[in-house]
């Protein structure tokens, strides 16, 4: 309960945050209460790998591109106020739907005993005898993206 | 703990990047709300993962790897994503959206 309640608030401290940098922090404090999560859920394995990446991987990618652009002294020009209004509204009128379409629905509930399946062991044999192909894919994926990324990103 | 706790949080989060996404104008915090859409899914894939783990099916881990993978797709669109934001940053020395209307010159 208290780690939902830290999730949104910083969630929406990352949208409605001037500052990118604080905007950044913000969404390092959601990630860790969604690894929270994930191991009051039982994914041991995903919350430590949700951890490495996004916090320790993506995240630091993210402050580098923001220390690399010095974006901390430009304030953000200000939108024209209704696009910020409608923007605000159509997201609340999305969440709006989605929580009355499902408020009803009956669902089993989810037991506090713990089960076996998210630990690595599970999970690798998992992986690399029904889903090696989809692995591999991945593995093709990440060489593409790296050099699409250096590809991109050199000076030319 | 019903089930729908997780699917309504899951739906509040991803409603705070979509709004993020329709209000901000800096590219790279659109970007960021991208990867809390991203998560709010993942939170939900596990969640059932445990709610199928706790009916009895032995195949639930699927959920999990399932999640993985969206990690590993993540990981490739932010490293790709950042080097064209920083290619933009380069050619107009901003981030801001609204110039980026044309993508001619």
């Amino acid at each position: 309960m208290v780690l939902s309640v830290i999730a949104l608030v910083s969630a929406l401290g990352v949208v409605l945050s001037k500052n990118p940098v604080t905007s950044v922090l913000c969404l390092i404090v959601t990630f860790f209460t969604i690894a929270g999560h994930y191991i009051m859920l039982n994914a041991q394995f995903l919350a430590v790998v949700h951890i490495i990446v996004y916090a320790g991987a993506i995240m630091v990618l993210f402050l580098y591109v923001m220390m690399l652009m010095n974006l901390n002294a430009e304030l953000e020009p200000q939108k024209r106020n209704w696009l910020k209004y409608a923007g605000a509204i159509s997201g609340g009128a999305l969440l709006v739907v989605l929580v009355a379409a499902l408020r009803d629905a009956s669902m089993p509930a989810i037991g506090t005993e713990a089960n076996e399946i998210g630990l690595i062991k599970n999970l690798g044999q998992m992986l690399f005898t029904q889903y090696v192909v989809p692995f591999e894919v991945s593995s093709i994926l990440f060489l593409s993206a790296m050099v699409g990324a250096v590809v991109i990103g050199k000076k030319d | 703990m019903p089930v729908q706790y997780y699917i309504f949080l899951s739906i509040a989060l991803f409603c705070i990047g979509v709004m993020g996404v329709l209000m901000r104008r800096n590219a790279i915090i659109i970007f960021m709300c991208i990867e809390l859409m991203l998560n709010a899914v993942n939170l939900l894939l596990v969640a059932f993962s445990k709610m199928w783990a706790d009916a009895g099916k032995v195949d639930a881990g699927s959920a999990q790897l399932f999640v993985f993978f969206i990690m590993v797709v993540a990981a490739a669109e932010v490293a790709v994503g950042l080097a064209i934001i920083t290619m933009v940053y380069r050619n107009t020395h901003s981030v801001d959206i609204n110039i980026l209307n044309r993508l001619k010159n």
